[in-house]
């Protein structure tokens, strides 16, 4: 833009965006890569003018000017192709000459991505990097008194349980009368939570069930993965796989109706039902799939037409109160599989939780509660519901675990917890605190998005366009020319990989705690925190 | 770690019996504390079985508050004896006033009570004395229970027991238990002192409990007022106990099953299978995970001895007919039964539960794996 020329309110340069192209011509082989692989067309090819100035020796000729050009690239400022961070053009720049660096003041882009008056919508995390959980501490060490167990030698047996428990002697007394005992699941605490077929890839999906069924079967780990709302394919749901789904209908109730007519043709019972109130990333807002990735597989399992934005009511619409939710929907769910099958909601994590415990814990069908805090990730959200809404987890589930222990009911209930675990990486540290303020188990997603499949978005608000089908690794989208860059065996690898490693970085918290025979819900006395409020609000050791 | 010994006899033996095998254990244990347990209890309270003993320290005031106590809720004194003692107490053991041990006579008012409302009047009064001498530290309160006496303090065990003159004819007994106490986590205080007592059930630990907490809280939170205090991590596991016998109502074949159950695996090969699976899945909350070694004695005066799952702990069970012996070591068991067939000590490993029944005759071995027997 010329001097004079004309500017807009919105008109923005490099320095006001977030990120900022770095290009070196001198390395650069313009092969053209990175303008390719941009998922938001952020760069093109420039051409540039030069003007070289041209001076000879001796008084002859007078200095003069030469004008040329050169190409590069060019970094657009338009908001719509501001770039996001993502970084793919350095992964695929043959000579790294290419690479986008993070503006060293906040962004002037915030203030103008609502053109035409829709705010921004995105996905990933609530884009605060802290994490309370990170810095709590396991400080009961067993030393001397008693002695430390041997994390890669002893026997360990770290299983949760996914269902009512009854106390004891209800349980025994029914036992013996041969009455009916609310079916439990024994699963491993790290669940893979709630991600649909549509939100994610095709080859995701497909790569983290491949995960699953090997941890299953070849390994012995009973882990389980939540299918989000969005339905599960129907050769899956005729499978002997089924067994290591958890099935979740939420308000959209997308996919329900090929689940419904499964029904007659199952060969397994699914692990679990959860039924979703609500997602720690969008608290009182329903799921969104936005129509970029609404392709005619995706529309054929939800039962929808293709390319239409399928946002899920907040609420369930065919309820108006709690009880109505927890008596009516949890009972037909239950009904539906001869009450074989565990059915639980999940919330958001919120000040209100506790309500809906004791309401739970009244309710001899309620499996179970989830709670996903306000770090959980999500798929599409707007911003303003991801960044501002929603309850810390911890304090939430440790609120929640002394209220049940007040009632008596610990562990009958069981408590997951979700929402940031592992957002710096610290997965089992992170989990283990989680359990020992109250937790039964955590579930994740994110983390495995980064973790198996190299997903790249961050809390400083890197790459997160999940919502638009253009993940430039295929893990959320459903172009097959993106989500082709995946490989499901690979995925598959990761998966185990994640979850062979996280179990024994568990054993080598719980271990040094004297603890291999059950898992440590609730050992508060186990951890500590350098806060002393937070150590007060979460009623653990204050230390430093 | 803890020094702990049982003895069960068809003679009476002396209380020293057992300190005298404590001292021999003595490396193990740094004199910080002694508790015993006397039950089927000889002298004076041979024709006294029926009726409910206290067992407590009070300080003057404190025997008066228990005399008003006691008196307004109907309670005589049938038997009691008082354990006088030297002026000046040796080195590490408090002064005292008094060491009380007390036969009551049940109160009128109680007459056409069941045993079992009566077992729950003897918790409930000893509670509410043992909050009474809380107030102003005036009553430390064991035991009130029929056929039973129990006497804690600090100190060397073998010096305390000089002390108190404890090989006196009135205190023998045929089941006898006691610790050496190594004070390892909190301040000394009595009630942290084993072994513990609760309802007839009485029990005594080495080790810490990693899982205390999780434990307290299920316990806490089970409605019953006995399952208080918890000044020991060891407490647990005599309320547990308890629990699996009075609330479950399962024989000490199925404690170890709640407190160390098998593994999934080897419960899919159990003959009681489903039964476990559901033991384990409600009971969780009471699994214990640390290096435990459990002594205790049922209400029926069976001695028992359980390991944690890992069998971190020694212990050892031998005897003879008529007269057996559970030991943290070999030397302490061969101070009390020097004249039995080694070959038969029997050390229990991560599977057993090991008891001897009233009769004496002979010690049980009863494995995880086996089939339980179950009521029917």
């Amino acid at each position: 833009m010329s001097s004079n020329g004309r500017i807009t309110p919105s008109s923005l340069s490099i320095k006001d965006l977030p990120w900022q192209i770095h290009w070196d011509k001198e390395r650069c082989s313009l092969c053209g890569r990175c303008t390719a692989v941009c998922p938001v067309h952020a760069i093109e090819l420039g051409v540039h003018r030069l003007r070289l100035v041209q001076t000879t020796l001796g008084l002859k000729e007078a200095p003069s000017n030469v004008y040329g050009v050169y190409y590069g690239i060019r970094q657009k400022t338009d908001p719509a192709h501001a770039c996001v961070g993502c970084g793919m053009c350095n992964l695929v720049c043959p000579n790294d000459c290419i690479i986008p660096y993070r503006s060293d003041e906040a962004d002037k882009l915030r203030y103008h991505i609502d053109r035409g008056g829709q705010p921004r919508r995105r996905g990933g995390r609530r884009n605060v990097p802290a994490n309370i959980l990170d810095r709590i501490k396991f400080i009961r060490i067993s030393m001397l008194t008693d002695p430390a167990l041997d994390a890669g030698r002893h026997e360990f047996e770290l299983r949760t349980l996914l269902g009512r428990v009854l106390p004891p002697e209800e349980n025994l007394k029914l036992l013996r009368e041969e009455g009916w005992i609310p079916p439990v699941r024994e699963i491993y605490p790290l669940i893979i939570g709630s991600m649909s077929f549509g939100a994610l890839s095709p080859t995701m999906w497909e790569g983290l069930q491949m995960g699953v069924a090997y941890l299953n079967e070849e390994l012995g780990m009973p882990v389980r993965m939540c299918t989000g709302e969005g339905g599960c394919p129907p050769r899956l749901l005729r499978s002997r796989f089924l067994k290591y789904v958890i099935l979740q209908i939420a308000s959209g109730y997308f996919g329900w109706d090929e689940i419904i007519h499964a029904l007659p043709e199952m060969k397994e019972d699914p692990c679990a039902i959860e039924i979703k109130y609500g997602q720690g990333a969008k608290p009182g807002d329903g799921g969104l799939l936005m129509w970029h990735k609404v392709n005619k597989l995706i529309a054929s399992i939800r039962g929808v037409p293709p390319r239409v934005s399928l946002p899920s009511p907040p609420t369930h619409q065919t309820k108006y109160s709690i009880e109505e939710s927890v008596a009516k929907m949890i009972q037909s769910m239950y009904m539906a599989w001869g009450f074989r099958v565990p059915v639980y909601p999940k919330i958001s994590g919120t000040s209100t939780a506790l309500a809906v415990l004791n309401n739970l814990t009244r309710n001899p069908y309620a499996a179970a509660l989830a709670i996903d805090g306000e770090d959980g990730g999500t798929g599409a959200a707007y911003n303003v519901s991801m960044d501002h809404m929603g309850h810390p987890i911890a304090s939430n589930i440790r609120d929640c675990y002394l209220n049940l222990v007040k009632l008596g009911r610990q562990n009958e209930i069981p408590l997951f917890a979700a929402g940031g675990v592992g957002k710096h990486g610290n997965l089992a540290a992170n989990a283990a605190s989680l359990i020992m303020l109250g937790a039964s188990g955590v579930q994740i997603g994110k983390y495995l998005m980064q973790a198996a499949a190299g997903c790249l978005g961050s809390e400083s608000d890197r790459c997160n366009i999940c919502n638009i089908g253009l993940c430039p690794k295929g893990i959320t989208s459903q172009d097959p020319r993106l989500y082709r860059r995946l490989d499901p065996e690979e995925v598959a690898e990761r998966v185990v990989d994640v979850f062979l490693s996280f179990d024994t970085e568990l054993r080598k918290i719980v271990a040094p705690l004297g603890r291999s025979t059950s898992l440590p819900i609730g050992m508060s006395d186990a951890i500590g925190i350098d806060d002393q409020a937070a150590a007060e609000r979460l009623q653990i050791k204050y230390v430093v | 770690m803890c020094r702990l010994l049982a003895v069960t006899s068809k003679e009476l033996q002396s209380p020293m019996l057992a300190v005298r095998a404590l001292d021999v254990m003595r490396e193990g244990h740094d004199g910080s504390g002694v508790g015993l347990f006397l039950s089927d209890l000889g002298g004076p309270f041979e024709d006294l079985k029926g009726v409910p003993i206290l067992s407590g320290i009070f300080t003057k005031g404190g025997l008066e508050r228990l005399d008003g106590f006691m008196t307004e809720s109907g309670f005589k004194i049938k038997y009691e004896i008082f354990i006088k003692v030297p002026k000046t107490p040796p080195p590490g053991v408090p002064k005292r006033d008094t060491y009380l041990i007390r036969a009551y006579e049940y109160p009128e008012s109680w007459k056409g009570l069941s045993e079992t409302e009566k077992h729950h009047g003897l918790m409930l009064t000893r509670l509410k004395l043992r909050q009474m001498g809380e107030e102003n530290e005036e009553m430390i309160v064991f035991s009130f229970w029929p056929d039973v006496i129990m006497i804690k303090e600090i100190g060397d065990p073998l010096t305390v027991a000089e002390y108190l003159n404890l090989d006196r004819e009135e205190l023998y007994a045929r089941v006898i238990m006691a610790q050496g106490r190594q004070n390892t986590n909190y301040a000394i205080n009595l009630y942290a002192c084993h072994p513990f007592f609760i309802q007839g059930v009485a029990t005594m630990t080495n080790g810490e409990n990693t899982a205390f907490v999780p434990i307290r809280e299920f316990l806490m939170s089970r409605g019953f007022p006995g399952y208080v205090g918890y000044q020991s991590d060891s407490e647990v596991f005599t309320h547990i106990l308890h629990y699996t016998l009075t609330r479950l109502k399962l024989g000490i074949e199925a404690y170890k099953h709640v407190i160390t159950p098998l593994r999934d695996e080897d419960l899919e090969q159990h003959p009681n299978g489903r039964f476990l699976k559901h033991l384990k899945r409600t009971c969780r909350r009471l699994i214990i995970d640390g290096p435990n070694c459990v002594m205790g004695c049922l209400p029926d005066k069976t001695l028992f001895l359980v390991q944690d799952r890992k069998k971190l702990r020694p212990g050892v069970v031998g005897g003879r007919p008529g007269l057996y012996a559970i030991s943290s070591e070999m030397c302490g068991l061969d101070a009390v039964v020097p004249d039995r067939d080694r070959s038969k000590d029997f050390q229990p490993m991560y599977l057993d539960t090991a008891f001897i029944r009233p009769d004496r005759q002979e010690v049980h071995i009863c494995r995880q794996t086996e089939e339980l027997p179950l009521p029917h």
